[in-house]
């Protein structure tokens, strides 16, 4: 433990303490802070109650439910898959590997606008993919499907991201010890990697649900946007401005910040009960 | 090396199959989107995509957009490069909650950065008749879109930063002060070397992501063409107006700034790994 002396010896030695944090705060509060409690003020200003009733509305229970069921169910894939993927590209060498690598991070570069368009060309009816799947049955875009797979696109970097760090820095001794003390290749997998990945996968899936709850243009595209079956919480938002109501608007902000502190608090409690190793 | 053993390493079959999900499910939503952006936008034509492209109007989108980059980029790169130095080189009272606070805005959806902003500045704004009085137009121009970027893209740098300089801890900040030299010696000869990849590399991001921020944006924008619209927003004018080839065109202009910026940070990666901080 650091002791107070040596504390007040470094903020002496070093300069600019004062000059950096006057700016950090400013920064901060003028940029984040002020313009979120904006947000705060119009949603509560009238009344937890009147919030309460600009809220319950069928198109936005509907809207705030499609948003947060479809991202869990695109961050639980990408958490699979996202998996898969980095386990192949730290444990094994193929070809084409450092592409693969490289080009994982696309849907955090591409802009969301052309992802959605991108996507839509190709999951519609007479799109690249969508004439293929269409004759099965299977209709993606313009439906809640839709809303899916953008968000699968959208939220694979986070959990593959997360991941890929942790597996490379994993020890091979532990593996080692497991396999000449005579475990399988699967109890290795699952005694040994298993409870050291799950936390990363757990991080990984918090940021990806993040990321996903919010999205807007990747999904808009391709949503079809019909009220109360495909039209995601922060589209409404953008209606309710439209119609010039700020305080339903605000009202949907306000619950959909207050939703995701609440998961993402689950989420951090799990992974400090994780690192505790009582799971 | 350890001669291959069966609980050291997957068989061949199963390795097979594994590179095979992850190449499939890479191949189906990571390539073929990158593809179809740059197929579709040549679907009459090079002179026809060379046309759209040089359309004033995506012109004067290119131009805006590189003016919000050449404003946000700067901003938070200083602001973020202050609370690092803040953060990673003091110890604090409320430190954690600093940095949990920095992070925020990757949680929140880019619609409600765009909405915090028209309930503050707006005219139903706490400040709103404050700024009508002097007329001054935040909310619908461009103003109003820097703010939102610069929301958006607030935590890059920092979070780049502030892991890579606690590493680095404060040991040759303290040598230089005993040899004499001054706060600013300190920083530009002896921290800046240590950080200027790092600093790159988080400006990198926060300028691919001020390139393509939609949701943010186009809440705040006034859609004007030729005046408040960027390249993302131009995108989706020109879709929805059923201009798919035009909209693709300039959505293939978006989608080589951010393979540019993917090579970029890979090359950064591999050739700076150890400056970055990232093992």
């Amino acid at each position: 433990m650091a002791s107070v002396h040596t504390l007040r010896q470094q903020r002496r030695v070093l300069p600019g303490f004062g000059l950096a944090m006057g700016v950090t705060l400013a920064w901060l509060g003028l940029i984040v802070l002020i313009p979120l409690a904006a947000l705060l003020a119009k949603s509560l200003g009238n009344g937890p109650a009147f919030w309460w009733k600009t809220l319950a509305t069928p198109r936005v229970a509907a809207a705030l439910e499609l948003s947060f069921f479809s991202s869990l169910a695109a961050a639980a894939v990408d958490m699979v898959f996202g998996l898969i993927i980095a386990w192949v590209l730290v444990r094994y060498r193929f070809p084409g590997r450092r592409i693969v690598d490289a080009l994982i991070d696309l849907p955090f570069a591409l802009p969301t606008a052309v992802a959605g368009i991108t996507l839509t060309a190709l999951y519609a009816g007479n799109g690249w993919l969508g004439r293929y799947l269409e004759p099965l049955g299977i209709q993606i875009a313009f439906t809640r499907l839709g809303v899916f797979v953008a968000l699968v696109f959208v939220a694979l970097p986070f959990i593959v991201r997360t991941v890929q760090p942790v597996l490379q820095d994993l020890d091979k001794e532990y593996e080692e010890a497991a396999a000449s003390l005579g475990a399988t290749r699967w109890q290795c997998f699952w005694r040994v990697l298993w409870p050291a990945l799950l936390p990363a996968l757990l991080t990984g899936f918090t940021l990806a649900l993040a990321r996903a709850v919010g999205e807007y243009g990747s999904v808009i595209f391709i949503a079809g946007n019909l009220p109360m079956v495909s039209e995601i919480a922060p589209l409404l938002i953008a209606v309710k401005l439209e119609q010039y109501d700020y305080v339903g608007a605000a009202a949907i902000g306000t619950s959909m910040l207050m939703i995701s502190f609440v998961l993402l608090l689950g989420l951090n409690l799990l992974q400090r009960w994780l690192r505790k190793g009582r799971l | 090396m350890s001669r291959p053993n069966g609980a050291l390493t997957e068989s061949a079959w199963v390795r097979r199959l594994l590179i095979g999900i992850a190449l499939a499910f890479f191949a189906v939503f990571l390539l073929l989107p990158l593809v179809v952006v740059f197929a579709e936008a040549l679907t009459k034509g090079i002179a026809p995509y060379f046309e759209a492209m040089q359309e004033p109007d995506a012109i004067a989108a290119l131009k805006l957009s590189l003016a919000i980059v050449a404003i946000v980029v700067p901003i938070n790169a200083l602001c973020g490069l202050c609370a690092a130095w803040a953060i990673a080189k003091f110890r604090f009272a409320g430190r954690s909650l600093l940095l949990a606070l920095i992070d925020l805005p990757f949680a929140v959806s880019p619609v409600i950065a765009g909405l915090v902003y028209v309930l503050l500045l707006g005219s139903p704004g706490v400040l709103g008749p404050l700024l009508r009085e002097w007329d001054i137009q935040i909310i619908f121009a461009v103003p109003g879109m820097v703010l939102a970027t610069l929301f958006v893209t607030f935590p890059f740098v920092a979070r780049e930063l502030i892991p890579l300089m606690e590493q680095q801890g404060n040991d040759e900040e303290h040598a230089a002060r005993l040899l004499g030299a001054n706060g600013l010696q300190i920083f530009l000869r002896v921290t800046l070397p240590n950080i200027k990849w790092a600093l790159m590399y988080g400006a990198l991001l926060c300028g691919a992501r001020a390139l393509g921020e939609f949701g943010a944006v186009s809440v705040v924008s006034g859609h004007i063409r030729g005046q408040t619209n960027t390249l993302p927003l131009q995108v989706e004018i020109l879709y929805n107006e059923y201009q798919f080839q035009a909209a693709f065109a300039v959505a293939s202009m978006l989608a080589l700034f951010a393979l540019i910026t993917l090579a970029v940070k890979a090359l950064l990666e591999r050739r700076y790994a150890r400056e970055l901080g990232h093992h």
